[in-house]
């Protein structure tokens, strides 16, 4: 019962989904099932933000390691709940209704969260990365076998080749023989090998999904109910 | 003193002076937001509320915001202190990271989840006069209740049960139907784009002839080219069959274009990340040290010309 | 000498690459760009469009990769609007909704101000949807179910908006540029939108994901802007076609090749100088 009527949902929808493919009629149902979705997907939101609230007051009410910070994130996080459902700083499109302003409209609290510090705070921590790969590259690409210098050196070429290095250093190479300048490799090596070698993974992938695919609609996979 | 703690010091002391110096002594300071105000209905008569809007120093009404001007300085601070985790582990990285952490869950939560999607979805389906008299004005006045979508409301409240200490079970519903939705949908969409136009994209002439009636050498080996590779590559990647013989060189030689793939993954990899952390440095340099002027958003001659 | 190279703290380097990429940002040298075939493929795509086309902008991505693909999403604006695309935003992330407007503001009021775009006439925000793929398949056939309202919350069918009332289906977009990060995005209009429907799309991508589009070129994706680069060679591409674009201060992609490039050199540097100080300790164990 509790495993046979949620694989049944799966079925259904998943069964409803691939008949609209092919009969329009059913196009109806997968349009309705599709809004369906789209609530799901936004109330899944909330219980992220739920779960992420009960998870750090647990930390602060053990007193484990590190409770601090996480009093800092319910602050930030009940903060940004509290001026964006209040649409605090925001001016009604229509003064008869107070609630009717945009949420995110410039000059709002809601605004400012997002752009001095949702924005900065996130670009910056992927712009850590670009000093990570530094690192890496010095000290765990190593040339230690034929496939390696193989990565390596394609690597070296396409560096050279999306950049203005690569041109200037084989500028000198007449227009005929263009394709063995850097950025010509480098078009070489896109358009022919890594299309190749991409499409293959694609096609892998694609026969994976698809069987995968047919284990959740057919029951045999049901790992997504979780156990008992 | 530790060697790290001098160190520290140093950049705090040096950093500050420094800012301390632009922000006081420099002809026209640095870190600064400027606003002007713009009427909230410009074609109305009577409704004569303002809105302040980005303006550029200098521009006409422009006056000083201190509430933007204080987000920037906190922006770039939170970015320095992101920075700071290259060098060591510190409390005001695990401050900003705290802040990150809840602000975008927040954020998610009362943009994506409620007011972008719950309420005009949700709400003003089930409830189109309440939703019309308290959030949506603008809503349709023909709209009439629909209770077909008190099945998104059930199925959502049973995924929320997943936070309840019992009865987690409930949730499984929902997900089923999350589920079940994906795996239909993809089923046929991967086998159409990702496996037979694939296939198709790969059904390419081994010898090209021109309309001249030439042949094109080049073009000609670039598609052997890649219908042996995509070949050589998916021989590789069976494993039912053991690669030896023929078998084996052909998968040898899907490794070598994989491992070429794999190579211009890495390059494309690596410039993205540059181009981020340019990208933030553009940010630190121009719109809070005002050291630079790309794109001539102040009417004066900034230090880095260019 | 090998000791301490080998041993070599690694915040060195990360000083390194701060230089290699805070020099040239201040500098602002620029360097000439020519475009590829996928990017000039894409150009090609809005500037051989009649004018007051339909185009299909969906902003998939957040201010975490906007270093990346904000001067993209600029360029593709700029190009619409020289062309009078009719131009409606969309976007399948939550963070991206504040950058649709932001590129709205920065560029089709303040920029093209003159040319008095009006909202509902000439561009529309249609605003964020949940759905993911599912909203894409769903508006494959239905386009406002899945957006019956814009932004603002004013239905697609109200006279003030009369460039969205003939929007039945995603067919009826003449183009769709999809400017993306990462799931959803890419791969799902391909698979969802393009590949079925036989809708023309141009990609805007990240380098993580760039090299994963180039199998469906040229037949599902009409043309590809591939990272900074892509963006800065369409920039090249707009400048060479209207002159007034070729000013540096529409040019951030460009701006930005210079710390790529040096930044790229110092990667090469550094895999050289890594397994420089493998082979030499090799060659040392091998000798005692």
């Amino acid at each position: 019962m509790k495993s046979n009527i949620p694989w049944l949902i799966a079925a259904v929808t998943g069964c409803t989904m691939i008949v609209a493919w092919f009969v329009p009629v059913a196009k109806d149902w997968r349009d309705e099932a599709g809004t369906w979705y789209e609530i799901l997907a936004a109330i899944a939101f909330v219980l992220g933000g739920a779960n992420l609230f009960t998870q750090h007051l647990q930390k602060i009410s053990a007193r484990r390691a590190g409770w601090g910070y996480s009093a800092v994130t319910l602050v930030a996080f009940v903060g940004t709940l509290v001026v964006g459902l209040l649409k605090v700083g925001v001016i009604p499109d229509d003064p008869n209704y107070p609630w009717s302003g945009y949420h995110q409209e410039e000059g709002s609290a809601l605004w400012w969260l997002f752009y001095y510090v949702y924005n900065p705070l996130t670009a910056a921590m992927f712009a850590l990365l670009a000093f990570y790969v530094a690192s890496a590259a010095f000290r765990a690409f190593r040339v230690k076998n034929a496939e390696a210098t193989l990565l390596l050196s394609t690597a070296f070429i396409v560096l050279l080749g999306r950049t203005y290095a690569g041109a200037w250093l084989t500028s000198p190479v007449p227009d005929e023989y263009s394709a063995l300048t850097f950025p010509g490799l480098t078009a070489i090596i896109l358009g022919v090998f890594n299309t190749a070698g991409q499409r293959a993974i694609m096609i892998g992938i694609a026969l994976g999904v698809a069987a995968t695919s047919l284990k959740v609609l057919l029951g045999v996979d049901r790992s997504y109910l979780g156990s008992d | 003193m530790k060697r790290e703690t001098i160190v520290w010091t140093i950049l705090f002391i040096a950093g500050g002076l420094f800012l301390s110096y632009r922000a006081a002594f420099s002809p026209h300071g640095m870190g600064k937001v400027y606003v002007k105000a713009e009427q909230v209905n410009p074609n109305s008569q009577t409704d004569l509320r303002t809105k302040y809007i980005g303006a550029r120093p200098g521009e006409k009404g422009a006056v000083l915001s201190i509430p933007r001007s204080v987000g920037l300085w906190l922006a770039a601070l939170f970015t320095l202190a992101i920075f700071s985790f290259l060098y060591r582990d510190n409390v005001f990285f695990k401050i900003a990271e705290s802040v990150m952490v809840g602000v975008s869950a927040g954020w998610a939560m009362v943009t994506a989840g409620f007011w972008d999607t719950l309420v005009p979805k949700l709400l003003a389906k089930l409830a189109p006069d309440m939703t019309r008299a308290w959030a949506l004005p603008k809503l349709e006045k023909t709209s009439h209740a629909d209770p077909l979508y008190l099945v998104p409301l059930v199925l959502g409240i049973m995924l929320l049960w997943r936070l309840a200490p019992r009865g987690g079970w409930i949730a499984r519903w929902p997900l089923a139907f999350i589920v079940g939705t994906f795996a239909g949908i993809k089923l046929t969409m991967y086998l159409d784009a990702d496996f037979v136009s694939q296939i198709r994209s790969t059904i390419v002439p081994l010898v090209v002839v021109l309309q001249s009636g030439q042949l094109d050498v080049w073009a000609s080996i670039r598609n052997v080219g890649l219908v042996f590779g995509v070949l050589s590559c998916l021989t590789y990647f069976f494993f039912s069959v053991e690669h030896r013989g023929i078998a084996g060189k052909i998968a040898r030689i899907g490794i070598w274009y994989l491992m070429i793939t794999f190579g211009a993954s890495f390059a494309f990899t690596v410039m993205g990340r540059i181009a981020l952390l340019a990208s933030r440095i553009t940010f630190l340099f121009d719109d809070w040290l005002w050291l630079m002027d790309p794109n001539h958003k102040r009417p004066w001659e900034p230090f880095f010309s260019g | 000498m090998l000791d301490f190279l080998k041993n070599l703290d690694r915040r060195w380097i990360f000083l390194a690459m701060l230089l290699a990429v805070a020099i040239p940002v201040v500098m602002q040298k620029t360097f000439p760009e020519k475009p590829t075939k996928l990017v000039q493929d894409a150009f090609d795509a809005i500037e051989n469009l009649p004018d007051e086309s339909n185009v299909l902008f969906s902003f998939d991505y957040e201010p975490s990769t906007e270093g990346e693909l904000a001067p993209m999403a600029k360029a593709l604006i700029r190009h619409c609007c020289l062309k009078r695309h009719k131009m409606f935003f969309m976007t399948l992330w939550p963070g991206g909704l504040p950058l649709i407007e932001q590129n709205i503001e920065d560029i089709i009021s303040k920029e093209y101000e003159e040319e008095h775009f009006a909202r509902g006439k000439d561009y529309l925000n249609l605003g964020y949807n949940a759905g993911r793929e599912v909203a894409i398949i769903v508006m494959g056939t239905n386009f406002k179910r899945m957006f019956p309202t814009d932004n603002d919350k004013i239905p697609l069918d109200d006279p003030t908006l009369p460039m969205a009332h003939d929007i039945d289906r995603l067919d009826d977009m003449d183009l769709i540029v999809d400017i993306s990060a990462g799931y959803p995005g890419m791969k799902e209009w391909v698979q969802y939108a393009a590949s079925p429907y036989g809708i023309k799309l141009v990609i805007a991508s990240t380098a993580v994901q760039a090299p994963q589009a180039y199998p469906y070129y040229p037949n599902q994706l009409t043309g590809v802007l591939a990272a900074i680069k892509g963006a800065a060679e369409y920039e090249a591409a707009l400048g060479e076609k209207y002159p007034k674009y070729r000013d540096p201060a529409f040019n951030d992609a460009i701006r930005r090749m210079a710390p790529q490039l040096w930044a790229h050199l110092l990667i090469i540097g550094l895999i050289l100088l890594g397994n420089g100080i493998y082979f030499a300790e090799r060659i040392k164990g091998t000798r005692r």
